[in-house]
């Protein structure tokens, strides 16, 4: 029994080691600081507050270069989402204005946003983008939170199994919002137009201005009004927009594992009692 | 075994009628319920099961997903986005999906190196260890296949980095490239047609599997003895006693499925492919999922591309002729101290060889890639076929009823003669 047991504890080592080796990227030797988050762990719940103050940085701020392209505004109002009541959505939706048609006559029309529609692109294209933006394309924000992640290295890659981190995104969002320097060093040569920022993962050097300043904005619901609470909030909603489900799955995972371990735990006192006239 | 005659026995009516036209409840009750296994399998000898169980949750969720996809190049990706946030539970089936893939490969590579450590490949299940390994390459191409569905970044440029291969083969590398693709790059021909053959190849798995099972049953579990079965004594019923210790620990691997499923969806993938595929843009570091890594290592330890492509299939066409390379008369490594050594170093150095599949193709990486690829070939080719002939091995039990019972309780319950069994060690 007990080399059987060594023999399993090396099979684990085995599948740990044959999991984990191909999550140690070397994507960039970016630093991400680890932030608090209310949707972290297996209870992680999203703040309905933040995500309604980050919603409002979005559409003051980022929507101006920003699009959201895969969420609709019906999302808005869903459970696990920012909450925001049917009228009110219905009220956000009908601000803009959607090109729809063709009409009866063949003739293409604007009218204002409805429930299903998704939000508009503040573009008619990416090459307009680009000439408007000093050549770089703002990304899409719809899955932002997901599709950047800094190298973890070993061994943290391997404690993140057991501590459930998934937050790399939202991590890095509040790292690069929050990382505009003004003190450039002078070994460092600014190319025109780009600006400095220590947490970009591409580089020190950035198209995008410092999008967040002190008292930009005006919350009514008396949060700090500073840049460090918008890229919180801000990326918070971001993380809501590219997992709008992370509330349903991580609750419907606890239930599974409570299953799943009970179950476990009668299955093995069957087997016990079905061997024990056994030797094996 | 094929040897054990039918205890089936139909008490109603239609059973009987049914057994005399199509015997199949019998097939199914000799094979899954009186089928006799070694009485002392250990917990590794359950992610066979497991195995199977993976196949059927790969095939159910793939049919339900593939009836919201679109395999289009302007319009996969927001397919996915599309089951992802507005099908009913399209973020379960996708997530136990992706996840199930590096499930699957967690569970075949222990299945592989169990096999490894008990000698489960040698004579006589030679072709039931075969079949496991065209079973094992299948599962690759269509790992691979898959991935690249969603058509993001990394499904994009591994799909190339990969196809691109097959160029480095004489004279018609270039024209293969072309008629796999269906073009002159990635594009939508090849997302067609990666997407039709994801959808097939599994079925060909499953074909295979039921030719596994086949040749398993025709010659019999090994177990962790690696003597054979001689006597009643030797075996129990697969049920109760391998059904339930298979279920349990099916149960067991199904929590750290839904670990991963439920907390750490995204932590086996890559960032990168949340981005839509964009030809223009190549990512960083393009790397493959974390069960192709080792392989990728040695793909990129040769600087010469054929030679690369070669030595890298070249590492799984080893596995081929692993009956004949080892050239061992004793199976299990519990008998064999030196090879159990050896072997645990293979283990750490297909680890090794993972973990710098993941690195940059650079500097120390790349010297280190190529000391650890050779000593792999060096495993099957050299030290195999050399243990055989020097190495010590220790003395057998006689039976498996006399290594779990001890010797003297199996003297009343063998129905051999005891000079019968004697040095088994030289016979195999």
């Amino acid at each position: 029994m007990t080399t059987f047991l060594t023999k399993t504890v090396a099979t684990a080592t085995l599948i740990i080691g044959m999991a984990f080796s191909g999550t140690a990227i070397a994507a960039s030797e970016l630093h991400v600081e680890e932030q608090d988050w209310s949707f972290s762990g297996p209870f992680g719940k999203f703040d309905q507050a933040q995500l309604q103050r980050g919603f409002q940085i979005y559409t003051e701020n980022c929507a101006a270069c920003h699009s959201l392209s895969l969420v609709a505004f019906r999302n808005l109002m869903e459970p696990g989402g920012p909450g925001f009541s049917e009228a009110e959505v219905r009220a956000i939706a009908a601000e803009v204005s959607i090109l729809d048609g063709p009409d009866g006559d063949g003739e293409m029309y604007d009218r204002p946003g409805r429930l299903a529609d998704r939000f508009p692109s503040p573009w008619a294209n990416e090459e307009q983008a680009r000439a408007s933006n000093n050549g770089a394309y703002p990304p899409d924000f719809s899955l932002l939170a997901k599709a950047r992640a800094a190298t973890r290295g070993f061994p943290t890659f391997v404690f993140d199994i057991f501590t459930q981190y998934q937050e790399s995104g939202p991590d890095y969002i509040y790292g690069l919002l929050t990382g505009y320097s003004e003190d450039v060093p002078d070994d460092v040569q600014m190319l025109d137009g780009l600006h400095y920022n220590t947490h970009f993962m591409s580089g020190v050097q950035i198209a995008m201005a410092a999008p967040l300043s002190d008292d930009q904005h005006e919350y009514s619901d008396g949060s700090p009004q500073t840049v460090d609470q918008y890229a919180r909030d801000v990326s918070a909603f971001m993380m809501w927009a590219a997992e709008p489900h992370l509330m349903d799955r991580k609750a419907m995972g606890f239930r599974v594992l409570i299953f799943l371990l009970i179950f476990a735990g009668l299955l093995y006192l069957t087997k016990r009692k079905v061997f024990a006239s056994v030797k094996h | 075994m094929s040897g054990h005659t039918s205890s089936y026995d139909p008490q109603n009516g239609a059973m009987k009628w049914l057994d005399k036209r199509l015997p199949l409840p019998r097939l199914v009750h000799d094979s899954f319920v009186s089928y006799p296994v070694p009485r002392n399998l250990n917990y590794a000898y359950t992610f066979g099961g497991m195995l199977s169980i993976m196949l059927v949750i790969q095939i159910i969720t793939g049919v339900v997903l593939a009836m919201h996809y679109v395999a289009s190049a302007d319009l996969a990706f927001n397919s996915v986005e599309h089951i992802m946030r507005d099908v009913n539970y399209g973020w379960l089936l996708r997530y136990v999906h992706t996840n199930g893939a590096s499930m699957f490969f967690i569970a075949v590579y222990v299945h592989i190196f169990r096999g490894l450590y008990y000698g489960s490949y040698k004579e006589p299940r030679e072709v039931l260890w075969i079949l496991g390994v065209v079973i094992f390459l299948l599962m690759m191409a269509t790992a691979f296949m898959g991935y690249v569905l969603p058509w993001g970044q990394m499904s994009f440029w591994g799909a190339t980095v990969i196809t691109n291969l097959f160029s480095a083969i004489p004279l018609f590398g270039e024209s293969i490239v072309t008629w796999l693709w269906g073009g002159f790059s990635v594009d939508q021909p090849t997302l067609n047609r990666f997407f039709s053959l994801h959808y097939l190849l599994p079925f060909m798995i499953a074909g295979v599997v039921i030719l596994h099972v086949w040749a398993l049953h025709v010659t019999g579990q090994t177990n962790p003895t690696g003597v054979e079965v001689k006597q009643k004594s030797d075996t129990l019923p697969f049920t109760p006693y391998a059904t339930i210790k298979d279920a349990f620990a099916l149960v067991v691997f199904f929590v750290v499925y839904s670990w991963f499923v439920f907390y750490l969806p995204n932590y086996l993938g890559h960032a990168d492919n949340y981005i839509p595929a964009n030809p223009l843009v190549t990512p960083a570091h393009i790397v493959p999922e974390w069960y192709f890594l080792p392989f990728y290592a040695i793909l990129r330890a040769v600087p010469d591309k054929l030679g690369g492509v070669v030595l890298m299939f070249g590492s799984i066409a080893v596995l081929f002729v692993l009956p004949w390379l080892d050239t061992s008369k004793v199976r299990s490594a519990s008998f064999r101290p030196t090879y159990r050594v050896f072997f645990w170093v293979f283990v750490v150095v297909a680890i090794v060889l993972g973990w710098l599949g993941s690195k940059p193709a650079e500097g120390g990486y790349v010297i280190a890639s190529r000391i650890f690829t050779a000593y792999y070939f060096a495993h099957f080719l050299i030290l195999l076929p050399l243990l055989g002939i020097f190495e010590k091995t220790k003395p057998l039990p006689n039976s498996i009823t006399e290594s779990v019972l001890g010797d003297s309780d199996s003297k009343g319950g063998s129905a051999m003669p005891s000079g019968a069994a004697a040095s088994p060690e030289t016979k195999g």
